[in-house]
């Protein structure tokens, strides 16, 4: 043996290697998988093509120019039974982004302060928020929303109630008024000048935004400590109140009243708005504590130790060390809650709430009988948000991570 | 000054030891307790009175409507007449609909033994498999429960789930024959011979189920409903998803870019839809896109469209256990030879799937929570029985807490004890000893 490398013989392509050369079994196996699926799908093709033609029916998206001919309860933007399928499904995408967008910020606010009270060294509320949180997690949201949404129509008095002199329900100051009908919260009257008003309200926030940061950089730079609770209630308050007196109060508020059967003024806020941002805010409010509980448990406790050790109180602990380092934890896993809760939004059809399943995927379809076409679009939309919602929060979880060297 | 001699005029020396005296009154039981745990800063003394003041309210609401509950009555105005305008609810509705609330209101009702043996078997079916102490033989159990718990729902001849079971059992003779050779060829004959076996039983089954009649009554699916239909659709959809699932989750992290690229295509469509959507799906589209003479019931439909929507999301979860793996584990596979069926059956899979156990537990709590919306497309499920004919019927029309309380609460049986279970079973599968 003179040559110790022994060289592996040179063959030439052999058909048998498809399979048994590992060099060009993956291209086999690819090779096959494409081939199923290009015939799965044709399959899927060809069925539908036969049993439309069967049905007599064609795909064709000239359906959402015709007149909707149907009515919304709660419209966003204008909308009559005249108008096309299309504005009906964009009015349904207006009310669906509003439900999610209150839902999301409501649930943040619930789910940090359930999490954090969950951690809490005082027995009874630690023990409720545990009760909360299982409660909510392990009933199915569907059932939330019908209980909320019975509450609302049930068990409160309806309009006729409020008549008369001895009228069994009042409404809150004057303003609000709960009946089975929806909420009636009082709408803003823009008088001239007013936008005056909520340019200096802009500028205020703004300026809030600018004290804070000049007083962390005061902080990092000399060590001073500025105080910065009451100078931003301050500016966030004083110059937007001043200049409403200065302009003459140029922003009113049409109260609801009670005319004839029904109530008056005001934005009328439906029941199952209600019920569906309750719950879906209760609902996903529940999951978000517990994320926001194992962010926080995830922090070591030496953290909070050397904190106490510099002499940092329990609310700065907790504001300066731990929850900017938990927050890291907590975000991804808070996108896909934001997410949840706006796919669960998408049970609004079963309160009678019309958000884009309800008019594309409800009312428009039946209407139609454009199954395939209507189900298609309304996937499209909400894999949009979904992707959308994905990459805005990678930014901000981007810009939050730590910064390794 | 130095005056310790005896002589000195000492007013007082203590000769003997003080017995021990109890801690003071705020150190020591309850108060103690109190003082440490609700009282101790003047925000948590305010929180602790916070809520105590909520679960005061929560009981006063709640417990006069438990106590003065009327379990007998016919309708929800005699419930009314009994009470007499007391604060009370009316779980007479539980009494006079159990039925339809567990099983749907067109399950044969002499027939309710049937689901209910299912239900039952179904944990001795589950015991094995969730508990590893127990003996292994229990397993038997476990491997024909689908087949009978199938012929004690849906009835029929018993020949049908017989040879069902035959075929699989013939698709393993097959695999342990040619195992020895490599596992694709094991596996295809595998599935060559269980088709085969299939396509003959098919002319057996008339002959056998007329010469040997053991069958029970047919129900059809349509009738199936209540809690029954959420716990059948939970139970199957999570049985299907989780091995599609697994060969998703392999597709994703294989090497092969077109099959990674099937995979992540079809991950994330359908983790980017609500459910809903795919039930729509389900409901009036995925019949246009079947062959015109196949006739899918309902249920089925349901069940493919959870079943996928469900193996995407554990999909997710076995690939967090899978890149959860230190890159050793699969080079040592390698470098002992094994071929990619080989390591991922021996070393890699049996570690990312204990790794995986929460989140699939967790998949799985949402999965049945989210068996309720195919009340959506108008099926008669738990929440679809109390919307529909209970609470339309004129008898029990305004009965809303006493029905969606109770449905609540046997979803909150289930799922808590899922997640208690998975806790356990985290507990002890942890091989890391701390």
């Amino acid at each position: 043996m003179s040559n110790t490398t022994d060289l592996p013989p040179q063959t030439s392509f052999k058909l048998s290697m498809l399979i048994n050369d590992t060099r060009y079994r993956s291209l086999t196996f690819q090779f096959i998988a494409l081939l199923g699926l290009c015939f799965f799908i044709a399959w899927l093709i060809s069925n539908a093509v036969v049993n439309l033609e069967n049905l007599g029916q064609d795909i064709s998206y000239k359906f959402l120019g015709n007149p909707a001919g149907y009515d919304i309860n709660q419209q966003p933007i204008s909308f009559s039974s005249q108008d096309t399928h299309l504005r009906a499904a964009f009015v349904g995408v207006l009310n669906t982004l509003i439900v999610a967008f209150l839902g999301c910020i409501t649930a943040t606010i619930l789910g940090v302060f359930a999490g954090v009270l969950r951690l809490s060294n005082n027995w009874v509320v630690s023990k409720l928020m545990a009760v909360y949180v299982e409660a909510f997690r392990n009933v199915p949201v569907l059932i939330w929303i019908l209980i909320i949404f019975s509450i609302m129509t049930v068990s409160l008095p309806g309009p006729r109630s409020f008549r008369g002199d001895n009228a069994t329900a009042t409404m809150l100051f004057d303003a609000f008024a709960f009946t089975n009908r929806g909420v009636y919260v009082p709408a803003p009257v823009w008088g001239s000048g007013s936008l005056i008003v909520v340019l200096t309200f802009v500028l205020s926030v703004i300026a809030m935004i600018a004290y804070r940061r000049y007083a962390t950089k005061v902080l990092y730079d000399t060590g001073r400590l500025l105080p910065t609770l009451w100078p931003s209630i301050a500016i966030f308050f004083l110059p937007t109140i001043l200049m409403f007196f200065i302009m003459g109060r140029p922003i009113g508020l049409d109260y609801p009243e009670l005319r004839g059967f029904n109530f008056q003024g005001g934005i009328q806020v439906r029941g199952s708005l209600i019920a569906l941002w309750f719950a879906l805010s209760l609902y996903t409010g529940a999951f978000i504590a517990e994320n926001v509980r194992a962010g926080i448990m995830a922090i070591s406790k030496g953290q909070t130790e050397a904190a106490g050790a510099l002499g940092l109180r329990p609310n700065r602990i907790m504001n300066l060390v731990i929850l900017p380092q938990a927050l890291r934890i907590i975000i991804p896993p808070l996108i896909s809650q934001y997410l949840n809760l706006t796919k669960n939004s998408s049970l609004a059809i079963a309160v009678g709430y019309m958000d884009v399943t309800g008019t594309l995927g409800g009312i428009t379809l039946n209407q139609t009988g454009r199954a395939i076409e209507a189900v298609l679009l309304l996937m499209l939309f909400y894999l949009l948000i979904s992707l959308g919602i994905s990459a805005i929060m990678n930014v901000y979880n981007n810009a939050v991570k730590l910064k390794e060297r | 000054m130095s005056d310790t001699n005896a002589n000195s005029t000492v007013a007082f020396v203590r000769h003997d030891t003080i017995p021990e005296r109890e801690p003071p009154l705020g150190e020591r039981g309850l108060i103690k307790w109190l003082r440490e745990n609700l009282f101790s800063s003047v925000t948590n003394g305010v929180l602790t009175v916070l809520s105590l003041w909520a679960i005061y309210l929560i009981l006063a609401a709640s417990l006069p409507w438990l106590l003065n509950g009327i379990w007998d009555a016919p309708s929800i105005r005699d419930c009314r007449t009994i009470l007499d305008g007391a604060r009370g609810g009316c779980f007479a509705v539980l009494t006079e609909r159990w039925n339809q609330l567990l099983f749907g209101f067109q399950y044969p009702s002499d027939q309710y033994w049937r689901p209910t043996l299912a239900f039952i078997l179904l944990f001795v079916a589950f015991a094995p498999v969730m508990f590893y102490k127990l003996p292994r033989k229990l397993l038997i159990m476990t491997a024909v429960y689908p087949f009978l718990g199938y012929w004690l729902i849906w009835g029929g001849s018993i020949w049908v789930p017989v040879f069902a079971a035959g075929g699989f059992v013939a698709g393993y003779m097959v695999y342990r024959q040619f195992i020895t050779r490599s596992f694709a060829i094991a596996f295809f004959g595998a599935i060559v011979g269980a088709f085969v076996f299939w396509w003959i039983a098919d002319f057996i089954t008339p002959v056998l189920a007329n010469l040997i009649p053991i069958e029970l009554e047919f129900v059809k699916s349509r009738q199936v409903g209540g809690f029954m239909l959420n716990m059948i659709l939970g139970v199957v959809c999570l049985s299907l998803a989780l091995p599609l699932g697994i060969i998703l989750a392999l597709g994703r992290q294989s090497s092969m870019p077109i099959i990674k690229w099937i995979c992540v295509v079809f991950i994330e469509f359908v983790r980017g839809v609500p459910l809903i959507t795919l039930l729509f799906v389900a409901n009036v589209v995925l019949a246009y896109f079947l062959p015109p003479e196949a006739n899918f019931d309902l249920v089925v439909r349901v069940i493919i469209m959870i079943t996928l929507f469900a193996a995407a999301y554990i999909a997710e979860v076995i690939r967090g256990g899978l890149a959860a793996l230190p890159t050793g584990q699969y080079e040592a596979a390698d470098s002992l030879g094994l071929d990619y069926a080989q390591s991922m059956r021996l070393i890699i899979l049996p570690q990312a799937l204990k790794i995986s156990i929460p989140g699939i537990v967790n998949v799985a709590v949402g999965l049945f929570k989210d068996t309720t919306l195919v009340s959506v497309i108008s099926m008669f499920d738990l929440v679809g029985m109390i919307r529909g004919p209970i609470l339309s019927s004129t008898d029990w029309n305004g009965v809303y807490w006493e029905l969606f309380g109770f449905a609540a609460l046997l979803f909150f049986i289930m799922c808590y004890g899922i997640s208690q279970y998975s806790q356990w079973l985290e507990r002890q599968l942890a091989t890391d000893h701390r």
